[in-house]
């Protein structure tokens, strides 16, 4: 846990003192990622690197698991906490294994104990250890250096990771990657992390919470999703853009809006049977799945079978999309468009089909915040994965006129 | 011809001679770089230090050598050290200065902001980032002002055998007043070559030096 309390940052320079961080209080709870976020000279990479004391504070408190950061020693200070910045800082006169073993060896632990460490940390920032522990960071590329970073941060295990816009130099492609690994290793590591950032997406992404900074000021601190839905001031309304609906899109994941327990028929059921079955749901088309594996393959619509007869096999059409359960709406949303359907099959990872998620649903979803404000938040569905599935309160309608 | 012969035959000599000559540039070098280095990363904790310390370096590099050895007579004469050894490598001391110390502050200067901010982040004590990371970077650029130190002083050197010193100089100031070409050439020569023997072998040090992920 990091804890803020009025820490505030004046400069000295020649024109005068300049407040950079003004009073700013505000917590990182345990194990979570808090993004600072705002335009640059706000202030923000200022106050992150108050907490390991790159910069002195002029004035406030600082705790890190409830200890007052100036009863340390700076060096010892930052020497639990992981450190990582944009423009990586390997040291190019060291191997991979000798970078991630710099802060093991300041203190004290041994040889071999930190290069059994540092092999087991490139595992997991996925580097082969056989191919990457004794190279040199010259023969790396970004997204390799940056995971080496990562892997040298987490290398005296530190409870309390710090991290300046750590994809920022990152091509768009790589970046998405290790963010996703990063998240994933997050998942199990349950770090505290305080992560400057100056990209929104990438705030909605990474943060538990985001902390958005102007002219020194914290403007707001918030899970994403409250940040998106309900922006304190103009301010923040502006920076997180026009389109903040869409960006919250990416906050929910597609089990958490689908409607579960969809109706199905096989290819060998008789048509009759579909058509009963779609009367039953109210529904204007069905589902068409492989009974060895439970996979959709094709669709049948209500008004073209209603007198027809036969195999439901016979009458089946192309399925218009499916979407993964795990993905995240703004996916959903893309492959609607794309299929111009208003519903789409949401399948697993071995291709089953586990329900629908429709337009309706999402918008349904998403609305719910407006309607009450002060309850109905966008779960953070990193943290409540596997937990109840939210259910549209209306059933929906496949195949609906759009 | 005549010179080739006189070479041949007095071989002996001047291998003697260019082993003194060596000793002379060695001895002093290797004192400069224990003065230099340590000069040139003090001063890059001080712009103003830094601009005066070069400064002064540069102005001690126009003095010609033979009115710095002119200097020196009546100074060391006090110490009963006017001429000779002791003289030829306090000069050559002075003047590998610049080179060493100016190479050694803009090695230090250039080694990338991020590099030290993240060792300060990571933990290090300003002396650990001095051994661990700054220094080994610095390497190929101090060696480089060792170079050009070295090859400076083997011609400074030869103008030290008029204050007796010995050396390969010996053969040039003795074939100038004995009007003996074949001295002259052969002394001029061994310099250059042992110049160039020495700035190789220098850039094999250098490479050596390295640390291996700089390497290209």
């Amino acid at each position: 846990m990091i804890t803020l309390e009025n820490v505030t940052k004046i400069f000295e320079s020649p024109s005068g003192a300049i407040t950079a961080v003004d009073h700013v209080s505000f917590e990182v709870p345990e194990g979570e990622i808090c993004i600072l976020l705002g335009p640059s000279g706000c202030g923000k990479t200022t106050t992150m690197k108050m907490v390991n004391r790159l910069i002195e504070k002029t004035g406030g408190k600082i705790f890190v698991d409830g200890k007052d950061i100036d009863d340390y020693d700076p060096v010892t200070l930052r020497r639990t906490m992981g450190y990582v910045i944009q423009q990586i800082g390997l040291f190019p006169n060291m191997t991979v294994e000798e970078n991630i073993m710099v802060v093991p060896r300041l203190v004290g632990t041994p040889d071999a104990k930190a290069r059994k460490r540092a092999a087991e940390l490139l595992g997991m920032v996925a580097l082969d250890p056989g191919i990457f522990l004794k190279r040199f960071p010259r023969e790396l590329s970004g997204g390799q250096q940056q995971r080496v970073g990562v892997a040298r941060a987490l290398a005296a295990d530190p409870p309390v990771l710090i991290m300046d816009e750590p994809f920022g130099a990152i091509d768009p492609i790589n970046r998405e990657t290790i963010q996703d690994e990063f998240l994933k290793m997050q998942a199990n590591l349950k770090k505290t992390i305080m992560f400057v950032s100056h990209d929104i997406d990438e705030a909605v992404k990474m943060g538990d919470r985001i902390a958005i900074f102007r002219e020194g000021r914290l403007e707001q601190y918030d899970r994403p999703d409250t940040v998106l839905a309900h922006p304190t001031n103009s301010f923040v309304r502006e920076f997180v853009g026009g389109d903040r609906t869409l960006k919250r899109l990416r906050l929910v994941r597609v089990g958490d809006a689908m409607h579960p327990g969809a109706p199905y028929v096989f290819p060998e059921d008789r048509i009759g049977d579909a058509v009963a079955r779609m009367h039953e749901y109210g529904h204007r088309s069905i589902v068409v799945l492989n009974r060895e594996d439970m996979t959709p393959t094709g669709l049948i619509r209500l008004a073209e079978v209603e007198e027809a007869r036969g195999s439901c096999g016979e009458h089946a059409m192309r399925l218009p999309g499916r979407v993964h359960v795990d993905a995240d709406l703004r996916r959903a949303v893309s492959e609607m468009f794309t299929q111009d359907t208003t519903w789409l099959a949401c399948v697993d990872s071995d291709g089953r089909f586990k329900g629908h998620i429709t337009q309706r649903a999402i918008t349904h979803l998403l609305g719910e915040t407006y309607r009450h404000p002060n309850e109905g938040v966008v779960p953070d569905t990193r943290r409540q994965r596997g937990e109840a599935v939210l259910e549209p309160e209306t059933g929906p309608i496949p195949g609906a006129p759009a | 011809m005549e010179t080739v012969s006189f070479i041949v035959q007095n071989i002996d000599v001047i291998v003697e001679l260019a082993v003194e000559h060596l000793s002379i540039v060695a001895v002093a070098v290797g004192l400069a770089v224990l003065t230099g280095v340590p000069i040139g990363i003090a001063i890059t904790q001080n712009r103003q230090v830094a601009d005066t310390v070069l400064y002064v370096a540069a102005m001690v590099m126009t003095i010609p050598s033979i009115a710095l050895f002119g200097l020196m007579i009546p100074i060391l004469s006090l110490v009963g050290q006017g001429i000779g050894y002791v003289p030829a490598v306090i000069a050559v001391l002075l003047y590998s200065q610049l080179p060493i110390i100016r190479n050694t502050y803009t090695a230090i200067n250039n080694v990338d902001p991020a590099l030290r901010e993240a060792a300060r982040g990571m933990g290090m004590r300003p002396l650990q980032r001095l051994w661990r990371v700054e220094i080994p970077l610095a390497v190929p650029v101090i060696m480089a002002g060792v170079r050009v130190a070295v090859v400076i002083n083997i011609g400074v050197t030869a103008i030290a055998a008029y204050i007796g010193a010995g050396g390969l100089g010996t053969l040039i100031s003795r074939g100038i007043s004995q009007t003996d070409d074949r001295q002259l050439i052969a002394g001029a020569l061994a310099v250059s070559l042992l110049a160039i023997i020495a700035d190789y072998g220098l850039l094999a040090l250098q490479k050596k030096l390295t640390p291996r992920g700089l390497q290209v």
